[in-house]
Formats: C-alpha cells, sequence, structure tokens
C-alpha cells in the first residue's frame, strides 16, 4: 500500500479499509466473481465477492419466512407412552419452561430459537426490499446494524442439534415422533446458512444514504471523508 | 517482522464496526459518531479488557453449580432422580449413543471451560504486551467467537425433554436449579467473546515497534 503525502493532503487509495480484526490499512483490489479478499496480516476476510447478492437473499429469506411459520405451527415432535400422547412445538418448550417456574431460562430459549430468528428474517425483508430503489433511508441502516449485533444469538442450528440429542434421549423411554416442526427446523437451518452466504452487508450500505444527510457512498463521497487536511 | 505496516490508528483513522467506514475524526479519542451509519465510534472497543474480565469472572462462578446443581429431575411413580448435565451424558453413554454423548460433553463441559481459559490467556498476553504468537492468538479467539454459542445445545435439550414429558403421574420431567446457571455461563461467555477487540492482539507489536524507532 501506498500513502501519498503532498501539500500536507493526505491521500489515500480508493477502497482502503482497515481490518476490523487488526487494524491494518489495505485496500481491497477489484474481486473476481466469488472472489475474496483477506487481510494480508491476520487473514481475516475483508470482503467477499457475491454476485447478485441481494435478490439472491431476497428469495432466500422469503422462503426462510414461510418455513418459519410452518416450523413454528406444526408440532415439534410427539410422545406415545402407555397408551397417551403428548407434542410440543418450539415455543411450547419455552411455555413449559416457565410453567415450571424457569422463567428466565423460558425467556432465554424462546428469544434464541423463535424471536431472533424471527426479528432476523423480518429485518432482513425489511431493509432487501428497501435498498432495491436506493437511496434508502438512512433507518435502513439503523435495522443493518442491529441484524449484524444479534446474529450469533439466533441459534436454529444448535437448537437442530438439541431436539436430536432431546429425541434420542427420549427414545430410551417411549417411542417418539419427528413432527413437521422438525423438519421445518432442518430446512430453516440450511436457509439461514444460504443466507448468511449469500449476503453482503457492503452492498447494502453503498445504496443507504449517510446518517449525516448525505447521498449514499460514490467514490467521490468516500474520497471527501477520506482526503482530508492532515493538520498541524 | 511487521516493519511498515501502517494501521488506522498510526494513521488516525477510525473503522466503524458496524458499518465497515473508514473516517478521520478530528480527535482520535473523541471521535464521535460514524458519519455513515451514526453508531458510536471508537479506536478500540471500550475498557474491553476490564469488561472482559468482569464477563469472564461471573461466568466462571457460574460454571460451578451449573455443574453441580441437577439440571433436571426425573419423577416417576415409585421415584425422583436428579441429573446434572455430567450424569446426562453418562446417561447417553449408557444407553449406546457414545456419539451423541460425546457432543453434549464437548459442547457442555468442555467448550465453556476452554473458554474461560482461552479468553483469561488472551487477556493477560494483551496485559503482559506479549507480541509473539499474535497468529495463534487471533486464530485461538475466532474459534472462541465461532464455538461459543453451541454450549447451549444443553439448554434446548433441557427444555424440549422438559416440554415433552409430562405424563403426570407415570413420569415427569422438571428442570433443575443447574439449568439457569449453566444458561447464564454461556450468555455471559459469549458476551465476553464480543467485548474483546482482537486488535488489542496486534497493538502491543506495533507499539514495541514504534519505541524502536
Amino acid at each position: 500500500m501506498k500513502v501519498d503525502l503532498e501539500d500536507g493532503v493526505l491521500r489515500l487509495p480508493q477502497n482502503l479499509v482497515a481490518c476490523s480484526e487488526c487494524d491494518m490499512l489495505q485496500s481491497i483490489p477489484v474481486l473476481p466473481p466469488g472472489g475474496a479478499a483477506r487481510c494480508a496480516r491476520c487473514g481475516h476476510t475483508l470482503a467477499v465477492d457475491k454476485p447478485d447478492s441481494l435478490e439472491r437473499t431476497l428469495s432466500l429469506t422469503v422462503a426462510a419466512a414461510i418455513v418459519f411459520l410452518v416450523a413454528n405451527l406444526s408440532p415439534l415432535m410427539g410422545l406415545s407412552a402407555v397408551g397417551r400422547h403428548a407434542s410440543t412445538t418450539i415455543l411450547g418448550g419455552a411455555q413449559e419452561m416457565w410453567l415450571q417456574g424457569n422463567e428466565i431460562t423460558a425467556v432465554l430459549v424462546a428469544f434464541c430459537t423463535v424471536i431472533a430468528p424471527a426479528i432476523h428474517i423480518g429485518f432482513m425483508l425489511t431493509v432487501l426490499l428497501a435498498v432495491r430503489r436506493p437511496p434508502a433511508p438512512s433507518w435502513v441502516g439503523m435495522l443493518l446494524r442491529w441484524l449484524e449485533w444479534q446474529y450469533p444469538w439466533a441459534m436454529i442450528e444448535v437448537m437442530m442439534l438439541g431436539i436430536l440429542v432431546a429425541l434420542i434421549k427420549i427414545a430410551e423411554l417411549a417411542s417418539v415422533i419427528a413432527g413437521i416442526g422438525m423438519y421445518g427446523v432442518g430446512i430453516l437451518m440450511i436457509l439461514f446458512a444460504a443466507m448468511k452466504v449469500s449476503f453482503d452487508p457492503r452492498e447494502v450500505w453503498t445504496r443507504i444514504r449517510w446518517a449525516n444527510g448525505e447521498a449514499p457512498a460514490t467514490v467521490a463521497s468516500a474520497e471527501s471523508t477520506l482526503s482530508m487536511e492532515t493538520g498541524p | 517482522m511487521s516493519t511498515g505496516i501502517l494501521t488506522g490508528r498510526k494513521l488516525g483513522l477510525v473503522l466503524c464496526e458496524a458499518c465497515g467506514l473508514l473516517s478521520r475524526p478530528a480527535d482520535i479519542n473523541e471521535p464521535g459518531h460514524c458519519p455513515r451509519c451514526d453508531n458510536e465510534l471508537s479506536l478500540r472497543r471500550k475498557n474491553a479488557i476490564q469488561r472482559t474480565w468482569a464477563l469472564i469472572l461471573a461466568a466462571a462462578i457460574c460454571y460451578i453449580p451449573a455443574n453441580i446443581f441437577p439440571v433436571l429431575n426425573t419423577i416417576t411413580v415409585t421415584s425422583a432422580v436428579d441429573d446434572t448435565i455430567l450424569d446426562g451424558v453418562v446417561l447417553l453413554y449408557t444407553t449406546g449413543s457414545w456419539p451423541l454423548a460425546l457432543i453434549v460433553l464437548v459442547a457442555s463441559v468442555v467448550i465453556p471451560l476452554a473458554k474461560l481459559i482461552a479468553l483469561s490467556y488472551l487477556l493477560l498476553s494483551v496485559q503482559h504486551g506479549s507480541i509473539v504468537g499474535s497468529h495463534e492468538r487471533v486464530k485461538l479467539y475466532r474459534l472462541v467467537e465461532i464455538v461459543g454459542r453451541w454450549s447451549m445445545l444443553d439448554v434446548f435439550v433441557d427444555t424440549f425433554t422438559v416440554a415433552l414429558i409430562q405424563l403426570q403421574p407415570l413420569m415427569s420431567v422438571k428442570p433443575g436449579p443447574g439449568v439457569i446457571f449453566f444458561a447464564a455461563v454461556v450468555v455471559l461467555t459469549m458476551i465476553a467473546a464480543q467485548t474483546f477487540d482482537p486488535r488489542l492482539i496486534w497493538d502491543a507489536g506495533e507499539d514495541k515497534e514504534g519505541s524502536d524507532d
């Protein structure tokens, strides 16, 4: 990387970024389709070219919304023992925890299995629809910030493994039947992973109006932010 | 080794952690808000070391009752059995599903403990200004970040077991006091991993380099 100091003005290369994990400054080259840029020092992925990112993610998110509803409204698994039958849904699990006096755990389980994934799908849909016609208003950026922050708390794949372990444990005691909800969670798990892979937040940011009222980042506005006087 | 590496800190450039915009505030120590997304900017995550220590300590305290107290209480007509997390692992093992027993053991016992040790080591190394093994340390940090959420596994297993086995009076399962402590360990260590700033790992090397000039 080259930095020119001319007439007290710091000229920085375009596409300059600081690695979010080691702070090293470097510029991102033009990426081939599907290519990725990694930090020269720490190896952190700086940027990935994701072809047709917004359209693909939108269709995956619509599919996820439908599967999410099915997974939550159908029974997850049922149990038959000595002529009795019982079944539960995802929220039913949290509800039973609450009724048994473990309210905090119930809320946590409800958040990680239902609320956080629902927020994820809802915000993702809103963001993707809002940026179809740039420039999108700056509140879209707020949703995007929230999306990134809460992503680790939407634990679809951990829940899936939890359901399987519970199923096998209970199978020792009674006969269990996997419900439609369980297959729903399985599909939802795949859709969430696909959404994560296809979504490129960098592209979304270039379509959102800046919080300070500026138009979305074009080359010119990025230049004006970076090429300021170094000062005394 | 890393001679001449330019960082945002050296040039007075601050990266917005929310949207990735690099901006040049008038005062690097009071960078204000990101012009693009209005997120509060800071050169490094605020009080990262103190906050992460506090969270790790709280998690370590909760780790003990999480493993001592029962997480499930199985009531049948003739008996009432308390099971801790480890009892659950043993039960899975004795009923023949050792791969599952291993998964639960790793997710519930090994990972939380390993996370506490790994984060403590990262904090100590940063506090002592260590400049060796930065690549290994940053890999360790990424592992902690990725693997952490899988510890929630046992909380979900317990929840669905409780939800399904309610065949009173024949057999019913109640959650034990261990669940809430265990959930606390997972949540606290997850937040601790997000509070720690991996850039601190690299800062020491640059500071040393700077003083050599």
